[in-house]
């Protein structure tokens, strides 16, 4: 026990230091957080009238990047599964990578969800009266929280088994990791199910929005890791294969694929049927009544998932150069279409038919960013400290100095 | 520390990369918590214009309205008289009103009367208390085409100097008190929940204002406090300068606060006590009826068993107990001339554009 905080103690020691451009990013990235909390005190003050929000448009931005974000954390998964299932085993510490990935992709949804409280110094009622199993919310909170446990328990085993040069003991992982698979997939159905249960809104009231979710969190997700994993490759000594990448490219391309056929198949129905449930979906691509904020961000949207697909699908995404854009292209694209195309078209028109759009307030950008900047400064710290524990370079002074290991040898 | 000494984790070497405790590195280990801590302090600083109020140990423990027993129920309601007494300054008459039994609570609303005056609407904000800046209202008025029953089509923020308007007629919306009610089943701390006489309340000190169940209502009929409700101050008057209304009820119409949510609850520290609802008594044209709906003998159950009524939306299946009806010549005491040209195209010739009901 006193060995495993002196793990935590020099785990934290270990994020203060690195060259100058670490050094740069935790600064930078240190500064938009002291912005977020500021924006955020302002509002916890004065309420959420510091918000684009109305009781027309009743959630906007954070629900949106909360959205998002599920959607991101159960990605994890899709590096798992190659791992576990098919015991693709050259890429076994990578899942780590994508796991860690996803405990920061909680610890922001979480985040959003409790900015967008009203009162969010009452959260605790949640657990004095959960409205389980009714409230579909109440699901998210347990869905959410296990996935973070599970993997906070996943990444912690193994990355503290690798500091103390002991072997993972498979019971104490490996049923997690199976569990952990099947919770991604829950996670963001959860999170579909909090929005197509809602009959008074036709817009969400779809089948098709729970398989939407995940295929594109599946392309949006390893799209994100595609690229963190290159930086990690070029900033550490830590070996990242071209194999790796090339799965992932793989993953997300079917991925999209597939996103973009559940897409046209949503707006055949809308659009062909031509049923009065269509005023949303109509407002979202071409506007109503006069009122077009969102057409030209879902045209961006689509465009830029069509060209991230053009791109997957011609050999030029062997390029990293072109598979990062396409990456980006993707991880932007599906972000907009999250949050301005599924979340804000809801409310729009109201349930009596009032148009009343939806533009965040400088705050509440300045609440979001913080939350990414501070999700973004948790992963750099989880790497930062696994890197060279996995590498090797930060071991327990418990080990016994055998020279079996001649990484650790410094450390001693 | 350079980076040569503590390369990041990007070196080669077998060194380790914990950093070593240097007399240079603690100081600036130093010099960073306390410039870490003064700029956290600097980015917390709106804090200090906090209500605190509203933040005592007193509320952070109050147990759920269900929860409480008469005893702490008694403490609570004197600790608001309490808070409305210095906020307002006015000694209000709040109770804890208990719904009866053998009652359920129904409206229906006649929109052959209606003429759109929107008296309903500010009668609501004065009984029931509501944040006048940003205003709340629970009562929209939708003045709707004729020959359409699509509230798409309404218009809700129609300015006439006179209503009616001849070619339309209009629908008052309020919360429609569903049986089946979608707010209450997404609620996820059970801050909302129907009343056995039917009415869904809220217990503004539990709800933690996540909007669930705004998004879920399919009536619009629920308002949040985005700010701390704001009323006009008169500061000539020494005793309730807000002009509040002091018959207040728990679960009903006592001020709200920030950040949590409210909608219309029947009036029901008035409809538990015998009184009908305000939108109801100020209604110049009788369009509004309330009562008992177990009752068969009171208004509101012979309009259900006599006229011919419709609910809103009754495809979304909240089997709502607010219902309309139109009981006069369509749509309501006009001279039957000022139908036959009228905007909508001419009458059919041979057609008497009254209506079934002549």
């Amino acid at each position: 026990m006193k060995e495993y905080f002196r793990f935590l103690g020099r785990c934290f020691r270990v994020s203060f230091v690195g060259d100058w451009r670490y050094q740069l990013w935790m600064l930078v990235l240190t500064f938009v957080v002291l912005l977020g909390v500021n924006a955020y005190a302002k509002q916890f003050v004065h309420g959420l009238i510091e918000t684009g929000m109305t009781d027309q448009v009743s959630w906007g931005l954070y629900i949106a990047n909360f959205t998002y974000l599920v959607g991101m954390a159960a990605a994890a998964v899709m590096l798992v599964i190659p791992v576990y299932i098919y015991r693709k085993h050259e890429l076994h510490d990578l899942v780590i990578f994508g796991e860690l990935f996803a405990v920061a992709a909680i610890i922001m949804c979480l985040a959003f969800v409790n900015v967008d409280l009203g009162r969010p110094d009452r959260f605790m009622h949640i657990f004095w009266r959960f409205n389980f199993p009714r409230s579909m919310l109440t699901w998210d909170v347990v869905a959410l929280g296990g996935y973070l446990l599970l993997n906070l328990h996943i990444c912690g085993y193994l990355i503290y088994c690798s500091y103390r040069k002991r072997k993972p003991h498979f019971v104490f992982y490996i049923p997690f990791v199976f569990v952990a698979i099947g919770w991604a997939v829950s996670i963001h159905t959860v999170t579909a199910f909090l929005y197509v249960g809602l009959g008074g809104r036709p817009f969400w009231n779809s089948a098709i929005i729970a398989p939407r979710f995940l295929a594109s969190a599946f392309a949006a997700g390893p799209a994100f890791i595609i690229i963190t994993l290159q930086i990690i490759r070029r900033t550490t000594a830590y070996r990242i294969t071209d194999e790796a990448l090339a799965l992932l490219r793989n993953i997300v391309t079917v991925a999209l694929a597939i996103n973009m056929f559940l897409l046209g198949c949503e707006l055949f129905t809308e659009f062909y049927t031509h049923s009065a449930h269509m005023a949303s979906t109509v407002y979202l691509f071409f506007g109503l009544r006069g009122y077009h904020a969102l057409v030209p961000w879902i045209w961006t949207s689509i465009a830029m998932n069509l060209v991230a697909m053009v791109i997957l699908f011609l050999p030029l995404a062997r390029s990293l150069k072109y598979l990062n854009l396409a990456c980006v292209l993707m991880i932007v694209g599906i972000w907009i279409e999250k949050g301005m195309g599924l979340i804000v078209p809801a409310f729009i028109p109201s349930p009596l038919g009032e148009m009343v759009e939806y533009k965040p307030t400088l705050n509440e950008i300045l609440v979001c960013l913080g939350i990414w900047a501070f999700g973004l400064l948790l992963y750099t710290i989880f790497v930062r400290v696994t890197v060279p524990v996995l590498s090797g370079r930060l071991v327990s002074d418990q080990v016994e100095t055998s020279g079996a290991h001649p990484a650790r040898s410094g450390a001693s | 520390m350079s980076a040569a000494n503590n390369p990041t984790g990007g070196g080669t070497g077998p060194e380790p990369v914990a950093p070593e405790v240097t007399r240079r590195g603690f100081l600036r280990g130093t010099l960073g918590a306390v410039g870490g801590v003064a700029a956290l302090a600097a980015a917390l600083s709106p804090l200090k214009d906090i209500d605190k109020e509203d933040y005592t140990l007193e509320k952070f423990l109050q147990k759920h309205y269900k929860e409480m027993t008469p005893e702490e129920m008694k403490k609570v309601l004197a600790r608001i008289r309490k808070e409305v007494e210095r906020e307002y300054k006015l000694s209000p008459h709040l109770r804890d009103v208990k719904p009866i039994d053998g009652v359920q609570f129904g409206y229906a609303l006649n929109l052959g009367r209606c003429i759109g005056c929107r008296k309903c609407v500010y009668a609501c904000v004065a009984e029931n208390n509501q944040s006048r800046s940003p205003q709340i209202q629970y009562i929209r008025v939708l003045e709707m085409p004729r020959g359409s029953v699509d509230i798409e089509r309404g218009n809700h923020h129609y300015d006439r100097p006179t209503v009616p308007d001849e070619d339309h007629y209009y629908m008052p919306i309020q919360c429609h008190q569903c049986a089946n009610p979608p707010c209450v089943k997404v609620c996820p701390v059970e801050a909302t929940w129907q009343e056995p006489d039917g009415v869904t309340v809220i217990d503004y000190d539990w709800c933690i204002g996540c909007r669930y169940c705004e998004a879920a209502c399919p009536y619009w009929a629920r308002r949040f406090n985005f700010t701390k409700p704001g009323f006009p101050r008169d500061e000539a008057k020494s005793e309730n300068p807000c002009g509040l209304n002091p018959d207040m009820a728990y679960l009903s119409n006592r001020p709200r606060m920030r950040g949590v949510m409210e909608k219309c609850h029947f009036c029901l520290q008035r409809s538990r006590e015998g009184r009908r609802p305000a939108c109801l008594e100020v209604c110049p044209v009788g369009a509004r009826k309330f009562g008992n709906l177990l009752d068969p003998d009171s208004e509101v159950a012979r309009i259900l068993a006599e006229k011919h009524v419709f609910v809103l939306k009754q495809e979304v299946g909240t089997l709502p107990r607010f219902f309309y009806y139109f009981d006069q010549e369509y749509p309501r005491d006009i001279p039957l001339s000022a139908f036959k040209t009228s905007a909508t195209g001419p009458a059919l010739p041979g057609t008497p554009m009254t209506g079934g009901e002549a």
